[in-house]
């Protein structure tokens, strides 16, 4: 990857991470650590992967999103709104009464949102839907969804993968962010889906393993799952939990609560410092 | 008197998913390995390309039936009753309910006239599941006849549908070509002492039911409630009206289901003495289906003894 592209996605995901801990603050509730962890993601997807328009939401042949870890809203609507679907000052009325911006992705509300999530274990099947309904209109478009590896415990994730092999739905392309932490601890000691890499490959995946704060190995990994046919695609990304804030960071306690008022003061102060610092102010 | 001719309600799904798939290619089918069971194996064999059998996995059926009516296809996803609003119930509700996406479920099997498989899969419960879900339109039809229309009716409405189809073959009263009218019942018989309001294959019990009491000289008014939600309110209050008296019948516990439906419109709006005919808040068993029908009063007889001593006759 160029090196200005790559430091103007760095400059984007801060703005995401940015966008995350604002809203959360603003709502006073929220999942700050599994959005974090992701915000390289979904700043890589909606700025360069995705084939989509802004101004046409509902572009039928456009690529799709679906976040089946739907928690994790906060860093799905912090980059569709840099993305321009919606105004940036909006992030701030996340879980307001009335606001649009519900805690957990509403296709219905949202515009970006592609489906409605939440309930663990759904998005991806969901989004093997999409995909089969692509394969069966011949049409282009390429389908995307990102789950947690808490998330991966449910049997229905499995199901999904089931079918998305056994109808060669190469057209889908699942990410798993395995930052290792999940609300009551560590995934290997609460309930442990390692190893995962074996287990995608055994129902019939191709798997990538990436480092998930690296642009590079992003794109890399997002390219190869273009190429490969004949079997759907798996990036599974190691990341760090609340990545970006430093108390946040690998600390399960930050799984689903919102900053105090000096909390969110020392998150922007860093944020913000990581930020001029990438824009060499 | 000729013999009535029986089919299963599940027949005419099969029949008219086929029809649907020759004259729409946005309609899809899915299932869970039971195909013939369902009758949607009709639409395989017509259709291979846009039949996705999910095996066994009920709930990410339902999820991926929503992401293809997310890109505009309507997919009909089938599973026994048991398994598609019982097993399935919080994927609809998320999945496919919230969202309000524009997928058909065709429950097979519903109710104790499963016969022999038991309690297991008599499901009894799936009107009570299917209402607390905010916009999910229920339709249970009376026989085969209806059962094509209902399904037609069905993919013309935009949002979601449940379609509760029976395994046993029942005789068929309605007339080729009947027109179904989503949320509208439909009277079968003029009455005034007493309305009953069936649904399912109860219908055709209440009519044969309506006949035997206007010999004991009970003038019943006899409705097919085959829409269970939205329920036809207008004509529950001017049956209650009417009638000031009300019936319910339906192969589904009386808890949650029909029986409670019109209760919950009439207390409200016009308080009249209702009876409830259903599974008595029970579990099914084994045994051939006609016989369990008898045996839990769900039959015209028992429908007879209830209204009798309702009217106090």
């Amino acid at each position: 990857m160029h090196q200005t592209d790559k430091k103007s996605l760095e400059i984007l995901a801060c703005k995401v991470r940015l966008g995350i801990v604002e809203s959360v603050h603003s709502a006073r509730a929220g999942h700050p650590g599994g959005s974090l962890s992701a915000a390289e993601m979904f700043t890589y997807l909606y700025f360069k992967e995705l084939n989509i328009d802004p101004k046409n939401p509902q572009w039928e042949d456009r690529d799709r999103f679906v976040l089946s870890k739907g928690h994790t809203a906060p860093g799905l609507y912090a980059a569709l709104a840099h993305r321009g679907f919606f105004p940036v000052e909006d992030l701030t009325q996340l879980r307001h009464l009335g606001s649009y911006l519900q805690g957990h992705p509403n296709m219905r509300t949202v515009p970006g949102v592609d489906m409605s999530t939440g309930s663990l274990g759904q998005g991806i099947s969901a989004a093997a839907g999409m995909a089969l309904a692509g394969k069966y209109q011949k049409k282009d478009f390429r389908v995307y969804t990102l789950l947690g590896d808490g998330e991966i415990q449910e049997g229905q994730v499995w199901e999904a993968c089931m079918l998305a092999a056994h109808y060669k739905l190469d057209n889908l392309c699942i990410i798993v962010d395995n930052n290792g932490l999940q609300i009551d601890g560590n995934i290997a000691k609460v309930m442990s889906p390692y190893p995962i890499v074996d287990k995608l490959q055994s129902f019939g995946f191709h798997v990538e393993t990436i480092d998930a704060h690296d642009f590079d190995q992003i794109e890399n990994a997002l390219n190869i799952a273009h190429t490969v046919k004949g079997k759907p695609t798996a990036i599974v990304m190691k990341s760090v939990k609340g990545k970006g804030v430093s108390f946040m960071e690998n600390n399960a306690g930050w799984h689903g609560k919102a900053t105090n008022e000096a909390e969110f003061e020392i998150a922007m102060t860093e944020l913000k410092a990581a930020l001029a610092e990438l824009e060499g102010k | 008197m000729a013999e009535v001719k029986k089919l299963a309600t599940r027949d005419g799904y099969g029949k008219a998913l086929v029809e649907l798939g020759a004259q729409y290619p946005d309609v899809v089918a899915l299932d869970a390995d039971l195909a013939g069971s369902t009758k949607t194996g009709m639409f395989q064999k017509a259709y291979p390309d846009r039949h996705f059998n999910c095996g066994i996995a009920e709930g990410n059926m339902m999820c991926v039936a929503a992401g293809l009516a997310s890109t505009g296809l309507v997919p009909f996803a089938s599973s026994f009753a048991m398994f598609a609003a019982g097993r399935a119930f919080e994927q609809i509700r998320n999945s496919i309910g919230y969202p309000a996406l524009n997928v058909k479920i065709g429950a097979t099997h519903g109710g104790i006239s499963v016969g022999e498989d038991g309690a297991s899969h008599q499901c009894c419960e799936d009107f009570a599941l299917m209402r607390s879900i905010p916009g999910m339109v229920i339709i249970c039809p009376a026989d085969a006849v209806e059962a094509e229309a209902a399904v037609k009716a069905a993919y013309l409405h935009k949002g979601p549908v449940y379609l509760r189809f029976g395994r046993l073959a029942v005789p068929v009263f309605h007339e080729e070509g009947f027109e179904f009218k989503i949320g509208k019942g439909e009277v079968m018989r003029d009455g005034t002492d007493v309305a009953i309001s069936a649904t399912g294959l109860l219908v055709y019990e209440a009519v044969q039911a309506g006949e035997k009491l206007a010999e004991m000289g009970i003038n019943a008014m006899i409705i097919n409630m085959s829409t269970v939600k939205p329920i036809d309110e207008e004509l529950v209050l001017s049956a209650a009206r009417k009638c000031g008296r009300i019936v319910t019948c339906e192969e589904h516990s009386i808890v949650g289901g029909l029986g409670e439906a019109v209760c919950a419109v009439l207390s409200e709006k016009l308080p009249t003495h209702v009876r409830r005919i259903g599974v008595n808040d029970v579990f099914g068993e084994s045994g051939p289906a006609n016989a369990l029908l008898k045996a839990y009063g769900l039959s015209a007889e028992n429908i007879v003894e209830v209204t009798k001593d309702f009217c106090g006759k």
